[in-house]
């Protein structure tokens, strides 16, 4: 049981990551056509889905870990952050001609966010 | 495997951060790769996202994914003479370097395709090699959580 939970959230990580890669891609400048970033958006939302209900499920079923845990709770603020500011990304820059500095910006912080999150789940600060 | 979550020495963090951190980097870019390819149509500009997706993303991605594993690897101690490695080491290393084949036969691919009119044959080459490599990665992501003896 464990070992799924935590296949399948590792799973939703790397799902992030692939929406993270192509915004970073279009950041950049690269074109996209339209069914790769709706791939890259349903990435999100089914890795962003994953990520939080399998970490939430994977407190509940690990005695070591609490859900009001810091680094848990830090974590679920990243996400709620990086999901917003992922919104905020994917409308400034899907509907962009050519991608302006803010949009580029959104999609950095959102980055980092992401970056932040790995960082909580690998030192698991105050566990 | 949970025990060993538990209590896993402090200098093991950096480099698991940037392993998982670059074999993040590397399935994002190569499931990039293979979306854009594979929906580029008669579009150059698609093969050619998907060429360097896997030029400047999935390649330099795999290199240090590699690197980090083997400095896991000989922090853990598994890596040393008369040390038994475990089947998810061994099976991890081959998924990883057996895929370094098809991720550069793929750019190859790509990168050639990306260039030429009609494209056709090459296009679809590229998707199967990167389709592979993406069931190899699953494969590895399964092997790493689950952690077989």
């Amino acid at each position: 049981m464990y070992d799924w939970l935590l296949f399948f959230h590792l799973l939703s990580a790397f799902l992030l990551m692939v929406t993270v890669v192509t915004y970073s891609a279009v950041a950049f400048g690269s074109v996209t056509g339209g069914r790769t970033l709706f791939v890259a958006d349903r990435c999100w939302d089914v890795g962003g889905l994953g990520t939080l209900v399998l970490g939430v499920w994977l407190a509940l079923y690990l005695d070591e870990y609490e859900i009001w845990d810091g680094w848990i709770i830090g974590a679920i603020v990243l996400w709620v952050v990086a999901t917003g500011l992922g919104q905020s990304a994917r409308e400034r820059l899907a509907q962009a001609d050519v991608v302006d500095g803010r949009a580029a910006l959104v999609h950095w912080l959102r980055t980092l966010a992401v970056v932040g999150l790995l960082v909580l789940m690998v030192w698991k600060p105050g566990a | 495997m949970t025990l060993i979550a538990a209590i896993r020495p402090d200098e093991w963090n950096f480099p698991l951060f940037l392993h998982v951190l670059s074999a993040g980097v590397l399935f994002g870019a190569v499931v990039l790769a293979v979306v854009s390819v594979a929906g580029a149509g008669d579009s150059r500009a698609g093969i050619r996202l998907g060429y360097r997706s896997l030029l400047i993303g999935a390649i330099p991605a795999w290199i240090a994914m590699r690197l980090t594993a083997q400095w896991i690897a000989d922090e853990e101690g598994w890596l040393e003479e008369n040390v038994e490695a475990p089947a998810w080491i061994d099976i991890g290393f081959a998924t990883s370097e057996g895929s370094l084949l098809f991720l550069v036969a793929a750019t190859v691919c790509s990168g050639i395709a990306a260039r030429r009119e009609r494209a056709g044959g090459l296009r679809t080459a590229t998707v199967v090699l990167v389709s592979i490599t993406i069931v190899a990665y699953l494969v590895a992501i399964w092997v790493m959580t689950t952690k077989p003896e």
